[in-house]
């Protein structure tokens, strides 16, 4: 689960992490007030969305309105509030859609002498978490490890422990820190491994970390993502959840236990196994087709789930086929397809579908299939499954 | 031979009396009786609180401790629901239980770094979690997936998926090839045990001729093992590698199927193990045929 940056440094700030003073904006007299309480020659306007790459972009209602200005006074404050509240913003990471703002973060302004960058993640390899730091702040992190992979600084730490003192200040001295920004550095990295695991975050990046011009060490931006199989412990985080910021039919998937993400193709695909829901995606593409989605129905599927999943890769108005592919091992084929004729049924499809049935009871579920009525088209294996489907659009 | 599973497996369920606890138990113990028949292998099940009752015909223990003690048990299969499944895997390691195969899917990973944590040095092995389980064709199923789709054979086969397992099984099946264990590794980020354990338990075991590797996108554990073949496998290696088409930054069903910043795609997983000379599958249809083209190639 992802959250905003003003609610991740709201989060921070409880967990003694140094950020800047802000106040959020749902309007642009808001905005104004905001600026003016914070007191200072200038402030930072924010667009508040779950995605980065803000400062570069711009909205599709206003052109040459990027998604971060700074201000100099409260009516610039308004003045811009007005044209990125309500408006979509179009980042390198929103897709051509971009994403509406409804949020705004003000912020005081920071005399900035250095930009470095921080996050903590698990690392598979040492089977914990990770500090990972870099004195190339305010850049794309993925584009520094490629270019620059010396650049990249990683500390694994001791979920039980958290980031040791000495460990703290050893990276602390990499990024050629001195002085007082040492123990500002110690203080803040274990801070921010300890709210890591305090929260079962899968990720917590401050990109930029903000060295002041007076050494001290405060937060830029910040991302937060909360591992989801841990949020029923965390009851608290689950209401910072923004769902104007999710795909509204995955949402709904989530909801009927299915898993289920919106891709750009034309043919659907219902798929039981999350392997081989991306290997059948895999095979439309390897034929020539486009993908519409990855859904997985999981191992158990009934009629409420079958057909829910129907009605999800339908309401993609770009679905003009869809290929069901089953691989039934515990649950049987003649189950599945009893679900499946029940949602024909309930839905009433009227574009061509294909379905791949292999496993126990394959037989009879094959002749149910033949003796419906319905125009389905059974592929004999997988490969002839996604040709035919493929070869189904054009007709 | 085999890996991990022989004939002195003796396995218990934790979580026994839940609902999908009880019913894979029974169908691991029909397949044990179907090709053992006689043989004590499923011998009963943990769930606290429940101790000394019995469920349909599995002995109930209250702890791991007393389930070893009273049945000699040496592997569990673990259905345990995900906030009680990392305490339920430490139960187990801590009771002495050489294998530990976990099915639960949705452990918090945080939970599963105290695991890897707590089980080093450990004389435990750790399969999963958010896995199928183990399977050695004709001597013992450890595990959700349909025992008669494996068929007895010399392919070792490792895969981070569980329905992409079956389909490799069928495929291989379909054209004479059988399995000497098969085993789901789990398609999360921190998991028990890795593609390098099993690749070097493979080349290790007689009864093993070639291996199937079966990866997906996100990651590197799919580069390193093709390191690891480069270096210690002499035994022919076939591959394939999902999701070729996911886009970054979606994750795919599994916890650990993301490509995060460029990183993890298939394309280069599947360039690493070409690389080593492994046969990877262009298309998740030739699996099977990827495997008899490996091995036809070594004659």
């Amino acid at each position: 689960m992802k959250i905003h940056e003003y609610q991740a440094k709201q989060l921070l700030a409880k967990g003694g992490v140094k950020v800047p003073r802000g106040i959020v904006a749902k309007s642009p007299d808001e905005a104004a007030n905001a600026f003016s309480e914070l007191g200072g020659p200038l402030a930072v306007v924010k667009s508040q969305i779950h995605a980065g790459g803000r400062g570069k972009g711009r909205f599709k209602q206003h052109p040459d309105q990027p998604g971060v200005v700074l201000v100099k006074s409260a009516d610039a404050a308004r003045d811009h509030a007005t044209r990125m509240l309500g408006s979509t913003l179009v980042t390198i990471q929103t897709g051509g859609e971009g994403k509406n703002v409804n949020v705004l973060l003000i912020e005081e302004g920071l005399k900035i002498a250095r930009e470095m960058y921080l996050g903590v993640v698990v690392d598979r390899e040492s089977g914990g978490p990770i500090l990972i730091a870099s004195t190339e702040g305010g850049m794309e992190i993925e584009v520094v490890a490629h270019n620059t992979p010396e650049k990249i600084l990683q500390e694994p730490f001791d979920v039980e422990a958290g980031l040791l003192p000495y460990q703290a200040r050893n990276v602390a001295y990499r990024l050629g820190l001195d002085g007082t920004s040492v123990r500002a550095a110690e203080k803040l990295f274990r801070q921010v491994c300890q709210f890591f695991i305090d929260n079962d975050c899968s990720m917590v990046e401050i990109n930029p970390l903000v060295v002041t011009a007076d050494g001290d060490l405060v937060v830029g931006d910040a991302k937060v993502t909360f591992d989801d199989n841990a949020l029923f412990r965390h009851q608290d985080l689950v209401a910072l959840r923004d769902l104007n910021e999710e795909e509204p039919m995955e949402v709904q998937a989530q909801a009927s236990g299915l898993s289920y993400v919106k891709l750009d193709g034309n043919l659907g695909c219902l798929v039981n196994g999350a392997g081989l829901a991306m290997s059948t995606m895999d095979i439309i593409k390897y034929h020539g087709g486009a993908p519409a989605n990855f859904l997985d129905v999981g191992g158990g599927a009934n009629v409420d789930q079958v057909t829910e999943a129907f009605r999800i890769i339908l309401a993609d108005p770009n679905v003009k086929g869809i290929l069901v592919n089953i691989f039934g091992g515990i649950m049987k084929c003649d189950t599945i397809v009893t679900a499946l004729l029940g949602a024909y049924d309930k839905i009433g499809i009227t574009v061509p579908l294909v379905v791949r049935l292999e496993g126990t009871n394959v037989d009879i579920a094959r002749k149910m299939l033949a003796d419906s009525g319905k125009k389905i088209v059974i592929g004999t294996d997988l490969t002839d499954a996604a040709k035919k489907a493929v070869a189904s659009l054009g007709a | 031979m085999s890996i991990l599973v022989d004939k002195h497996t003796k396995i218990i369920c934790q979580g026994i009396t839940g609902k999908s606890g009880l019913f894979h138990s029974q169908q691991c113990r029909a397949y044990a009786q179907e090709h053992r028949p006689g043989e004590d292998v499923f011998v009963g099940g943990c769930t606290p609180g429940k101790g000394g009752t019995e469920i349909d015909g599995f002995p109930v223990f209250n702890t791991v401790e007393e389930a070893i003690r009273k049945t000699g048990a040496n592997c569990s299969l673990i259905f345990v629901p995900p906030p009680f499944a990392a305490d339920a895997i430490l139960e187990a390691a801590d009771a002495g239980i050489g294998l530990i195969v976990c099915i639960t899917e949705g452990i918090p990973v945080l939970d599963m770094a105290r695991v890897h944590r707590a089980m080093q040095g450990s004389k435990s092995r750790l399969i999963g979690p958010n896995c199928p389980g183990i399977i050695t064709p004709g001597v013992a199923k450890i595990g959700i997936m349909p025992g008669y789709i494996h068929k007895q054979g010399t392919v070792g086969l490792i895969s981070k998926s569980g329905t992409l397992t079956y389909e490799a099984a069928w495929q291989m099946g379909n054209i004479g090839l059988g399995q000497s264990t098969a085993v789901g590794i789990g398609g999360d980020p921190i998991i028990g045990t890795m593609y390098i354990e099993l690749l070097q338990m493979f080349q290790d075991d007689p009864k093993t001729e070639a291996i199937l590797m079966i990866g997906e996108i996100g990651g590197n554990a799919e580069i390193q093992a093709a390191q690891y073949i480069k270096e210690h496998v002499t035994k022919p290696v076939a591959a394939f590698i999902a999701g070729a088409t996911a886009p970054p930054g979606k994750r795919m069903g599994h916890a650990g199927a993301i490509i995060s910043g460029g990183a993890g795609t298939a394309a280069e997983k599947k360039k690493a193990l070409e690389d080593v000379g492994v046969v990877v599958a262009d298309s998740p249809a030739d699996m099977g045929t990827a495997m008899k083209r490996a091995i036809d190639a070594r004659k």
